[in-house]
């Protein structure tokens, strides 16, 4: 286990290196000049334009930079992106408000995806499996932006039951409402994942076992069945979750809040290069580690599966 | 052991020693393509202390009677139209589900085939079979680990206190059988039945399992019920036989005489089929043809379309199981003449 988490913690320094270089490399190659509009209508001043590109190392090679900016990454310096912000505040200002929308997310889209699951996978061919079955593929097939549009309409707007829109604060009540829209799509899969698992190994030969031990169909399904079917959709919300916190373009977008992801958009379309690279660096790191805890759990849920 | 005076047993207790009566048992299957009768009026007892086997090929409905029996199959699509199943003189297909449930372990139990995919892969061996003693007799976690572990012991597997915590898939076949086993007999069940419990093993692991099964059977004076294909295997265990084909009892004997003088030719068949060691050098006379569709079973007798001796009368007439001799019971139209070859 300890030599698993080594190896697999060695194994991410060529994939941290490799997907950082790729966005870095990219995102400088975006045309535009990093100078434009710095001093308003004029072109800046001979020793601004030195001193910035010095800064900035804008005269090094590519390479030379990526390695410059990296380096500066591993001692926790950010750097600061063209307009003299410094990336570590900003994210540390954003990165918070990121996980508060992904863990409402999540908690929405586990407990009911599996509550509507299991119902559905109990009385499969009934009423509320047909209803689970009509409602997630709905859910799938409306695009986020939609599902977010209407609900702040519908109910920040025409019932008033939350504020439309979440102030820089964000707090944990008003990432409530963006937090179900970002989490619906991923609900609607958990739903149908816990089903198809649950009538599956509904079926298994240690369910019959557990029934011929003269155990209540409470604790057959509940625990025997239920401790099976569980595995693969912990580990597809643990997967999820690394893909949250990676920041929500569209929600953020459409709620006004200050996450991560708007501050990457906003970073490309600045050709804020500094911006960008900083901010992806970290999520590459965290979705990493969140794949590494999901293996590791899957390890812990299945004891077929061994990390040696 | 004495937990057991604690529960009130006395709710069942043997009517002369006798156990289980199944009476004229139906069982069909509502399928897509349309009613599978997999069981067709089967019947016998099985008093405490004996070993009935029942014997039959592939499909021939020996796991759904045991199913029936243990109350595990699925409604639907299988279906009980007729029969009665009496334990202790009670009717298990009358009685409420949730009395019935409480006879699975302490009155009633089972051994499966497979026991890797019998056994939970996700919890260790030994909470599986602690979960008798927490849930039918409401033990601390610790006593019924206690419980598992002697029970570990007493079916001999090996280091029983180190691999206690182990997971079904850490051992080898022939223990995960034994651990199936120390489940099943956890509770001191009346009747045990097990359904090919050694068919998945290799030659001598068989024989140990068969061994232990014996021992425990005698030493608890179960009621086992032995179902195989393998009319080898049963020899040395079995007091009688009941051989099935189509869902349906052909033969009912205690188990030499039918060794010597088979009254049905399905059984004549089988036992040809089986190698003997005085007769070394013969080929094996596999029984010709395949059992019947049970969606289109045969008019007459099931077995006309492979029976060396079929008549016009087997086509038309299913024979009745009638005691041929005395505690020689046969389905066969022509039973006297196949004793007497
Ligand atoms: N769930 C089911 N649905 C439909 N048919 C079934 C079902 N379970 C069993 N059957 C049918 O019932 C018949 C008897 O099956 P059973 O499992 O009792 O055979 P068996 O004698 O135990 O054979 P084997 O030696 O292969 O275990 C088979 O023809 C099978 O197809
Ligand atoms: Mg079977």
């Amino acid at each position: 286990m300890g030599t698993y988490i080594v190896r697999r913690l060695l194994q991410m320094i060529p994939v941290v290196i490799g997907a950082t270089f790729i966005i870095f490399v990219m995102v400088f190659a975006l045309p535009g000049d990093p100078l434009a509009g710095k001093c308003g209508e004029r072109p800046c001043p001979a020793a601004y334009v030195q001193k910035f590109t010095e800064e900035h190392n804008l005269n090094d090679p590519v390479p030379i930079r990526y390695v410059k900016y990296m380096g500066a990454i591993a001692k926790g310096d950010f750097g600061t992106t063209y307009q003299g912000q410094k990336v570590s505040d900003e994210l540390l200002r954003r990165y918070p408000i990121t996980v508060r929308l992904s863990v409402i997310a999540i908690v929405f889209e586990l407990v009911l995806g599996v509550v509507a699951g299991v119902l559905a996978g109990i009385r499969r061919g009934k009423f509320i499996d047909n209803l689970v079955l009509v409602s997630t593929l709905v859910i799938i097939a409306i695009p986020t932006f939609v599902i977010g549009s209407v609900s702040q309409t519908l109910f920040g707007i025409k019932l008033g039951w939350v504020k439309p829109t979440v102030s820089s604060a964000a707090t944990w009540s008003e990432l409530m409402l963006p937090g179900m829209v970002l989490g619906a799509i991923s609900l609607a899969y958990v739903a149908r994942l816990t089903r198809t698992n649950l009538v599956e190994n509904l079926r298994a030969d240690y369910v019959r076992t557990a029934i011929a031990k003269g155990l209540t169909r409470r604790r057959t399904i509940g625990l025997h069945t239920l401790r099976n079917s569980l595995i693969p959709v912990v580990t597809f919300v643990g997967a999820d979750f690394g893909a949250l916190l990676g920041g929500a373009i569209i929600t953020e977008r459409i709620f006004n809040i200050q996450g991560v992801g708007g501050y990457i958009v906003r970073g490309i379309t600045a050709h804020d290069g500094v911006a960008v690279v900083g901010a992806v660096t970290i999520l590459v790191l965290v979705y990493l580690f969140m794949n590494l805890i999901v293996d590791l759990l899957y390890g812990v849920l299945d004891p077929r599966i061994s990390h040696d | 052991m004495n937990h057991e005076q604690a529960t009130p047993t006395a709710a069942y207790q043997p009517v002369n020693g006798r156990l289980l009566e199944v009476e004229d048992l139906h069982v069909e299957f509502h399928t897509r393509d349309g009613v599978a009768r997999a069981i067709n009026g089967v019947s016998f007892t099985l008093d405490a202390g004996e070993t009935l086997a029942i014997l039959g090929e592939s499909g021939s409905g020996k796991s759904v009677t045991a199913q029936a029996i243990m109350g595990i199959l699925d409604m639907p699509p299988a279906k009980i139209p007729a029969g009665a199943i009496r334990y202790c003189g009670q009717d298990l297909l009358t009685m409420p589900e949730e009395q019935r449930r409480k006879t699975r372990g302490p009155e009633i139990s089972m051994i499966f085939q497979d026991a890797l995919s019998s056994l939970n892969p996700v919890f260790p061996v030994g909470w599986q079979i602690a979960e008798m003693f927490r849930m039918h007799r409401g033990m601390n976690k610790s006593d019924a680990k206690e419980q598992a572990l002697r029970l570990m012991q007493r079916v001999q597997i090996p280091a029983a206190k180190e691999r206690i915590n182990s997971y079904p898939h850490q051992f080898s076949g022939g223990m995960r059988q034994r651990i199936m086993i120390a489940m099943a007999i956890a509770l001191d069940p009346a009747v045990l039945i097990a359904d090919e419990p050694t068919t998945a093993l290799d030659v001598t692991v068989q024989a140990q399992i068969m061994n232990l099964l014996h021992d425990l059977q005698e030493e608890r004076q179960m009621g086992l019920i032995l179902i195989t294909h393998d009319l080898g295997v049963v020899a040395d265990v079995a007091d009688r036989i009941a051989v099935m084909y189509a869902g349906r009892l052909v033969e009912k004997a205690d188990i030499l005489p039918i060794y010597a003088h088979p009254a049905h030719p399905y059984t004549k068949g089988l036992l040809d089929s089986i190698p003997r060691l005085d007769q070394k050098g013969q080929t094996l006379r596999a029984i010709a043809g395949l059992p019947p569709n049970l969606l289109r079973i045969p008019e007459g007798c099931a077995f006309n379309p492979r029976c060396y001796l079929a008549q016009d009368v087997c086509h038309r007439d299913l024979p009745s199981l009638r005691e041929v001799a005395p505690g020689r019971w046969s389905a066969c139209h022509f039973a006297e003449e196949v004793l007497d070859v």
